[in-house]
């Protein structure tokens, strides 16, 4: 059963159709890959899907979980995560104290236990810093536990986000170009540590990009957005050799 | 603090093993209480009449301070109201303790559940003021806080409560309750506010046991305020200040968090205000005017937004600097020097050069400084080492934005 089925998305601003008619159906553990030129409305879908905005039409099923309309909040208790393409961690909070944000609804206890130290506090801190801290390990970020968080060089603060968005234990990843700014290298480590995320956290990826390396080598799957409406969408080697999609990139 | 219950095999491993923050948090409430026990030893040894008498003064900024910096620099919005909340801890439990007067005979506990009732009232009339205006931000939420504190003065100014034969009357108009009865029995009289609460805690008054109180009560919101921030609300406060967009895509319910620092913040207000009437015997509802909210808030500007060790000082400091005989006739112009001060504070460190100058001016550096001369040159070519690293990655930072 597909854990992502989009149907008929559609959103306007005022007179402009930034996503229209959206479709999208992800199977488990897949690696699946939304393109397209600069404001195609491929983080509008994101936004769209993580409950940002509102849609105007169509539906999106989580998992068998319709979750259309729904508040951020509720969406990613759902099982949604994601990042954003401007990086958006908690600058003046730790590293590991970000992931424990991520980790908000995973460990909870009440305002009370917290201030009056009861002994579930303590337990559920150290579950929490425990989990924190094989999340940081995964991707790398461990020896920087307690730098803070804006401290971090470009490529380190991406994957804190990857951190702290998987913390939140969703079933669906969004990843909104994880890849941007990153040197050849870094690309090269972040295809490898998104492989292993998808494996070892049995996880199901979406993720926008503009770097074709990335998406040749890492996608199973494309959809192609153009000017809001979808180009065309399959298999990552016929998608990117469609001379549809060139043309949309590159123009006649 | 969390040392406490978990004291006993090695403290200092302990110590070690925490993280830097509550390693800070450690330092501030160690140094609270040494300056407390310095300052006993002081007041016992020698008789200064002046420093007795502000010192309970020096405790309720402190609480005010620490708690507006709760929602000025863990919530990162700007609250010009907080005097209110004071306000109206202040009064309930004062009201508490003359009704109560007869009925609890130890002083102790009267004063015990008076804090109580006067840290709940305040921090209830927080979350309901709360509630109405936390769907707002930034300037338009600063400026209808201060309205609904003016509100909640103006109320205070207008009511008249009597407690009479084991009977609580309440009105808005003064001469429906008070005619007749004699002043013992008005609790809260309109513009005059409660009088005579000396009588309740004669005791306390004779023995100076309000500074022991005020002692108690600063650690109790230290306490408070420490736990909080290192804890799942505390960072899910932090988070909201820090980006709600994100914050909200990690499942953190905004409303919730912000009513309740709201509320927090409010309570510890509640507090000081109990510890201010009780201190005093008496308190007007004019004396809780917006002057007094911005005083507050200049105090915790001055101390550093976000820093509780630079609220507590600047709150010591501002409180006994008007009572001290350098500055006689200073009180006259507070008002006026705090405004200049805060002005020319936010332009110096908003600049990134005042910025530069200011760290190295910091007590830290000097340390170190004095440190590095006694050791030979290794150390400052590591020092420009880190120099260039952290151009880099300023750099770094700049081509990214």
């Amino acid at each position: 059963m597909a854990i992502l089925e989009v149907n008929n998305l559609g959103i306007s601003f005022g007179g402009l159709r930034a996503v229209d008619n959206l479709n999208l159906t992800i199977e488990k553990n897949q690696l699946y890959g939304l393109i397209g030129p600069n404001g195609a409305g491929k983080t509008t879908a994101f936004n769209l899907l993580t409950g940002v905005y509102k849609p105007d039409n169509g539906s999106v099923v989580l998992d068998g979980v319709n979750i259309t309309g729904k508040s951020p909040i509720e969406i990613n208790k759902g099982g949604i995560a994601r990042t954003f393409q401007n990086i958006r961690l908690f600058k003046e909070m730790s590293v590991l104290d970000n992931v424990k944000v991520g980790l908000h609804n995973q460990q909870k206890y009440d305002m009370f236990t917290g201030i009056l130290r009861l002994p579930s506090y303590y337990k559920k801190e150290k579950a929490m810093n425990a989990k924190a801290m094989e999340l940081l390990e995964v991707l790398g970020l461990a020896d920087e536990a307690n730098t803070l968080s804006s401290n971090l060089p470009y490529g380190k603060q991406r994957r804190l986000e990857i951190a702290r968005a998987l913390a939140t234990n969703p079933k669906l990843l969004l990843l909104d170009e994880p890849a941007a700014g990153m040197n050849p290298n870094e690309t090269q480590e972040l295809m490898d540590m998104i492989r292993f995320v998808r494996d070892n956290f049995d996880m199901t990826i979406l993720l926008i990009e503009h770097d074709m390396k990335l998406v040749a080598g890492i996608c199973e799957e494309l959809t192609v957005l153009n000017f809001g409406q979808v180009l065309t969408s399959g298999k990552t080697s016929e998608v990117l050799n469609d001379p549809k999609v060139i043309t949309a990139y590159l123009g006649q | 603090m969390s040392k406490t219950n978990t004291a006993g095999n090695s403290l200092a491993g302990k110590f070690k093993n925490m993280n830097k923050a509550s390693k800070n948090n450690m330092l501030t409430l160690s140094l609270v209480i040494l300056f407390f026990v310095i300052f006993k030893i002081i007041t016992t040894v020698g008789s200064s009449e002046s420093l007795i008498g502000i010192f309970p003064m020096i405790c309720y900024y402190i609480i005010l301070a620490v708690s507006l910096n709760l929602v000025v620099g863990f919530l990162g919005e700007l609250s010009l109201g907080h005097a209110a909340f004071m306000c109206v801890g202040a009064f309930s439990s004062g009201m508490f303790s003359k009704i109560f007067a007869d009925t609890i005979s130890n002083d102790w506990l009267r004063f015990l559940l008076a804090v109580v009732v006067g840290t709940l009232v305040g921090g209830i009339v927080g979350i309901l003021v709360g509630s109405l205006v936390l769907r707002l931000r930034g300037d338009y939420l600063a400026v209808v806080t201060l309205a609904f504190g003016e509100v909640i003065r103006s109320l205070l100014n207008n009511l008249y409560i009597v407690f009479n034969d084991g009977k609580l009357k309440v009105s808005f108009i003064e001469n429906t309750v008070t005619e007749g009865v004699s002043v013992e029995n008005v609790i809260i009289k309109g513009a005059t506010g409660m009088t005579k609460l000396v009588s309740v805690y004669k005791d306390f008054h004779r023995n100076n046991t309000f500074i022991i109180l005020g002692m108690i009560l600063v650690v109790v919101t230290l306490l408070i305020v420490f736990n909080f921030i290192n804890s799942r609300s505390g960072r899910a406060v932090m988070a909201i200040r820090d980006n709600r967009i994100a914050a909200e895509a990690s499942g953190i319910n905004i409303t919730k968090y912000r009513l309740m620092i709201y509320g927090l913040s409010s309570a510890l207000a509640g507090m000081a205000g109990v510890l201010y009437i009780h201190f005093l015997g008496m308190a007007e509802p004019v004396s809780f005017d917006y002057n007094f909210s911005i005083e507050i808030l200049v105090i915790v500007v001055l101390g550093g937004i976000g820093s509780i060790r630079g609220s507590i000082i600047a709150a010591a400091i501002l409180t006994w600097l008007p009572t001290s005989s350098l500055f006689m006739n200073f009180d006259k112009y507070r008002m006026l020097i705090y405004s200049i001060v805060l002005i020319v504070m936010m332009l110096f460190t908003w600049n990134p050069k005042c910025k530069e100058i200011l760290k190295k001016l910091s007590v830290k550096n000097l340390i170190l400084k004095i440190f590095k001369k006694k050791k030979e040159t290794v150390e400052e070519t590591v020092e420009v080492e880190s120099k260039t690293a952290e151009t880099v990655v300023e750099t770094a930072d700049k081509e990214v934005q």
